[in-house]
């Protein structure tokens, strides 16, 4: 019994599973934490240097302030509430949507549950979306899990990856910087992490001689089996050369890799001649010795694109190549937890099946899908142009995605004094950063970097003039925050 | 050793599992397999074998099947997968879960064929598996619906067609949203006003008990909050490793989730002879046996009862803390069938309530978790996902790990959030929705009560069925009598006696109901569960072919 009476708890740090206490996921980490509590202050009138704190650590669109595409919205509403087919309010082209959704769930109703794997039209529909993209290269039905959100199945497809002991323990290769479900989800499955690093020097760029390096040196103490691709890259913001992934999908079939691509970010490509081009596509077009062999799963999302409807949790995966017994053990893993959120099937659906020429919604719709796209492209020149200018930042084009991840030197005495209180060199910049300006990033290493070397990441989904100001108070803290410790 | 660390073992020494680099070793694995599949084919000739014991036997049940096909695919191609049953997490492959499991992936085969013109001695299947209100035709409660389409589509706020009293609720529920949207990703923990609601609501049920919204952890349905739990609590190697007391029969998510976090199944057995009561002496005997081989650490308590449908006393309630307190034990109480009692002298008691009635030496000491769900209850939204869970006497370091755990999953879907929200807070007196509310929610549950009461009637009238009375939630587990020569015929067919049953069940009348031993039950007594969710007419005529059938299959086996 503990001194002040209480017995001693059954769940501690002590005794709890070590893996979670070990596991780290620097969006929502301390930084956030204190934004949080800052906004709080705030509201309870406590003076401070800004008014309001300005949550840049997440890919978070209708946070701050983008529109919910109205068509989506239109038949989810429907979906949810149909009463509504009766009003004049809605277009027709919705209402069909609607009726068709509605007729395939249990009992008419989102309130069902649904197959595990997903609504079956829904994952004909994705397939269908599947193949206009990848230009006719056909794909599965059967093949496509619905999921809560990509995360969720990322999560899923590692914990099946996941087996043996010491060094035959599941190795997994994760891009350094790399988004943090991958190092959570590693350390959560107690999987061996492995370390490929992206090219800062060019444009972030996947080199196989890295990759090669990497497995190498890996395979003297786990068993790597997996090779996790984001593109285009979250927090890099890189999106991969066709050649590349050429070279990535040559090496996972000669080393035998089970290749997982994240493509979340399918739709955010910005940057003049880059292009996204799907894994699944480049394998097809690299012959059946490839197609027929390399073990491929690609996840999607509604969470990011020009919907940003990261709320709703809907996306996607797609297995290539997976072993049917496997398929069969997926199958039941996903069924334990029933099934995806039916809200978020549902405007996944619309993502996937959009309104078509000649349809009442189809102007609209592409006009606002069209204003959010070309803001954003607007949005990522901006952020390189502003951080450009500022001596001791570097920032590499945003090409693709949400984000920046500028690269900022840190005077050794900041490093000392970070040090001297026990933080990371940029979370201590970081921490400072929202103090005096509200403003809120992720330091670098919640994503890995280069030793020595320091970086955050900030979205770029603040309105553009927001965004300036944003930039401009974050570029002058910078050179203030310099000249303090110089 | 434990069995699936020996399993571990062996596979990571198999010649073809080297993984990369090993693929030209391959090929001999390949043929190896091929003859064990062949064999195993010649004995497997039905795709479903006989369990013994809850959850833990998927392994050849999955396999057979599965790895003939398999070889089909490696025939073809000269490269092992990286991916294999051999390769793969073998505490997944462990996982079971019976009630999506084959007899439902059968119920769809024969839906296809039915659609495809082929004749069956029925018409429809009737999927009375899984407790899917929505499914059996239950409509949804309008004033949920109204304020979920108000937020997902909040145009509507102007449209004269929604009560005020919705409208209200939609704003608020916005107002805590980022960018006054649902499409904002929340707070890991749920949105904070929906949370303070959800505490407001276990006061009021509570009578009073304080509830702190900073205990609520919104949730992906119940699962996801039972599932994160067990996570944390899973700790230790051998002997110390975690074990998790679960009744049996359970329901089969627990079962499924100790599985893949290798921690050790712990059954304590509910008696039967007594309405499926929880006995305080077998929880002891069960701990006693289960001290020898791991460390139990946690109690789960399903109240009202999954599949069983009994009601905790109170009495019964205070002994379950009691003995966790002795016991030091961590409590999961699933409660998603709070609102489903049915029993005139049953009622329903929280964890939460009766541990703080019992005094500051427990509801200061016992940690304590509690379910709940949009899925059950009257409103039966089962397809939102939405959930909650309070935690009680968490260490505050854990719930720190708490969080951060389910800050990677990001947030819970704020759609269900936002259901849950208007189950915690629905109308009251006075509010323009309160009398169609009442009466919806009033019809729902008297049609379910009297379903009820039907089910246990009839069944009782059967010779050879015997179903306690259905005192809450949704489903009848009766225990039914199989004859020897139907075990022997099982036993043919490599199936489990119920399976076979409900197989049988399935083929002749199209009533789809989930085996006994997919929740577990005493070594040789046999049962079923079954939903009371369809309308009552269909579910006269449902018991009714249950009823013929079981006659039958009796003189079929006499």
């Amino acid at each position: 019994m503990a001194e002040n009476g209480l017995r001693e708890k059954v769940l501690s740090l002590d005794s709890m599973n070590p893996w979670i206490k070990r596991l780290e996921y620097a969006v929502r980490g301390p930084v956030l934490a204190r934004a949080v509590e800052l906004e709080e202050e705030l509201r309870q009138g406590v003076q401070k240097p800004f008014t309001e704190v300005i949550k840049a650590n997440i890919g978070d669109a209708h946070a701050m302030g983008q529109r919910p595409i109205t068509f989506l919205r239109q038949v989810s509403a429907l979906c949810l509430y149909p009463e509504l087919l009766s009003e004049p309010l809605f277009p027709d082209d919705a209402k069909q949507r609607a009726r068709r959704l509605l007729a395939a769930c249990g009992g008419q109703s989102v309130g069902a549950y649904t197959a595990s794997p997903g609504i079956e039209i829904i994952r004909q529909d994705v397939a269908r979306y599947i193949e206009r993209r990848d230009g006719g290269i056909p794909a599965n039905p059967d093949n496509i899990y619905l999921s809560t959100g990509a995360s969720d199945a990322v999560m899923t497809m590692l914990k099946l990856l996941v087996s043996g002991e010491g060094r035959s323990r599941t190795g997994v290769m994760i891009p350094i910087p790399q988004y943090p479900l991958y190092s959570a989800g590693i350390a959560e499955l107690n999987a061996v992490q492995v370390n490929y690093y992206l090219d800062e020097e060019h444009c972030w760029a996947l080199d196989v001689g890295e990759l090669r390096r990497a497995l190498r040196q890996a395979r003297g103490h786990c068993q790597p089996r997996v090779l996790c691709i984001i593109n285009p890259g979250n927090p890099t913001g890189q999106v991969q050369s066709r050649k590349c992934m050429e070279d990535v999908i040559q090496f996972a079939w000669e080393e035998q890799l089970f290749l997982m691509a994240d493509e979340v970010y399918q739709d955010n490509v910005y940057a003049e001649g880059s292009e996204f081009h799907s894994f699944k596509k480049v394998l097809f077009e690299m012959g059946p010795t490839y197609s027929s062999v390399v073990e491929l799963v690609s996840f999607h999302s509604i969470s990011k694109g020009f919907m940003g409807e990261c709320g709703l949790r809907g996306g996607y995966m797609e297995v290539v190549n997976l072993d049917p017994a496997v398929q069969q053990q997926l199958s039941k893993l996903v069924s334990v937890r029933l099934c995806p959120p039916v809200p978020g099937q549902v405007l996944l659906d619309v993502v996937m099946n959009p309104p078509k020429p000649g349809e009442p919604s189809y102007q609209s719709f592409i006009r606002e899908k069209q204003a959010v796209l070309s803001d954003l492209a607007r949005k990522a020149q901006l952020t390189q142009e502003i951080f450009s200018q500022v001596p001791g930042i570097r920032s590499n084009p945003v090409q693709g995605a949400m984000y920046s991840f500028p690269r900022i030197q840190i005077p050794a005495r900041a490093v000392q004094e970070a040090q001297a209180r026990g933080f990371a060199p940029d979370m201590f910049f970081c921490l400072q950063l929202l103090e005096e300006t509200g403003i809120c990033v992720v330091p670098g290493s919640g994503f890995g970097q280069r030793e020595g070397t320091y970086h955050f990441r900030m979205t770029i989904l603040p309105h553009v003039e927001k965004l300036r100001i944003v930039l401009k108070k974050l570029s002058q803290f910078y050179a203030k925050f310099t000249q303090e410790y110089s | 050793m434990h069995r699936f660390a020996v399993l571990a073992k062996q596979t990571a020494a198999s010649p073809g599992c080297k993984g990369p680099g090993s693929c030209r070793n391959g090929r001999r694995d390949v043929a190896l397999r091929c003859i064990a599949s062949l064999v195993e084919g010649k004995r497997h000739q039905q795709r479903f074998t006989q369990r013994t014991r809850p959850g833990r036997e998927g392994l050849v049940r999955w396999n057979s099947a599965a790895e003939a096909s398999a070889v089909k695919i490696n025939e073809k191609t000269s490269r092992e997968k990286i991916l294999t049953l051999e390769s793969m997490n073998p505490q997944v492959k462990a996982v079971e879960y019976a009630v999506r499991g084959p007899i439902v992936l059968k119920a769809g085969e024969i839906e296809k064929e039915l659609r495809k013109g082929i004749k069956k001695p029925f018409t429809e299947v009737i999927k009375a598996n899984i407790g899917d209100a929505h499914a059996m035709g239950q409509q949804p409660i309008t004033f949920l619906r109204q304020v979920v389409a108000l937020c997902t589509y909040p145009n509507l706020l102007d449209s004269p067609s929604f009560p005020e009293d919705s409208k209200k609720r939609a704003r608020r529920i916005l107002q805590g949203c980022g960018g006054n949207s649902l499409g904002s990703y929340s707070a890991s923990q749920g949105v904070n006003c929906i949370r303070e609601d959800v505490a407001a609501y276990i006061e009021r049920r509570d009578g009073g008990v304080p509830a702190d919204p900073d205990n609520i952890y919104l949730t992906t349905g119940a699962s996801d909050g039972i599932a994160t739990i067990l996570k944390i609590l899973v700790s230790g190697g051998g002997k110390s490793r975690t074990g998790v007391m679960i009744p049996i029969p359970q329901y089969p998510l627990y079962s499924a989730a100790i599985s893949e976090l290798d921690a050790i199944q712990v059954n304590y057995y509910l008696d039967e002879e007594n309405c499926w009561a929880l006995d305080v002496n077998e929880l002891r005997r069960s701990l006693n046996e289960a001290k020898a081989y791991c460390n139990p650490k946690v109690l789960c308590i399903i109240n009202p009862g999954n599949p069983t449908g009994q009601v905790q006393s109170r009495k019964c309630i205070e002994d379950v803390i009691h003995f966790a307190w002795e016991e030091q034990l961590f409590l999961l109480a699933d409660e998603v069938y709070q609102d489903n009692i049915y029993s005139e002298e049953c009622q329903f008691h929280s964890f939460k309530k009766v541990l703080y009635e019992m005094g500051p030496e427990y509801y200061s000491n016992v940690e304590l978790a509690s379910f709940h769900s949009t899925s059950k209850g009257y409103m039966g939204e089962c397809g939102y996902r939405g959930g909650y869970m309070e935690v009680i006497n968490l260490h505050p370091e854990i719930k720190g790990q708490l969080v951060k755990l389910l800050s990677v999953r990001l947030c819970p879907p704020v759609s269900g959030q936002a259901a849950m929200d208007i189950v915690v807070n629905p109308p009251v007196p006075g509010e323009e929705s309160y009398a169609q509310f009442i009466k919806e929610k009033e019809s729902v549950l008297n049609n379910l009560a009297q379903k009820a009461k039907l089910t246990e009637d009839m069944f009782n009238k059967v010779p050879g069925i015997h179903c306690n009375p259905l005192q809450g939630a949704m489903y009848a587990f009766p225990r039914i009598f199989i004859p020897s020569k139907a075990i022997e015929a099982a036993k043919a067919h490599e199936m489990a006696p119920d399976l076979f049953y409900c197989m049988k069940l399935l083929e002749e009348t199209g009533i789809c109901v989930v085996p006994g031993s997919g929740f577990g039950q005493r070594e040789g007594s046999y049962h079923f569960r079954m939903t009371i969710l369809p309308p009552v007419e269909k579910l006269k005529i449902v018991l009714e072919k249950v009823k013929d059938f079981h006659i039958q299959f009796l003189e079929e086996y006499a």
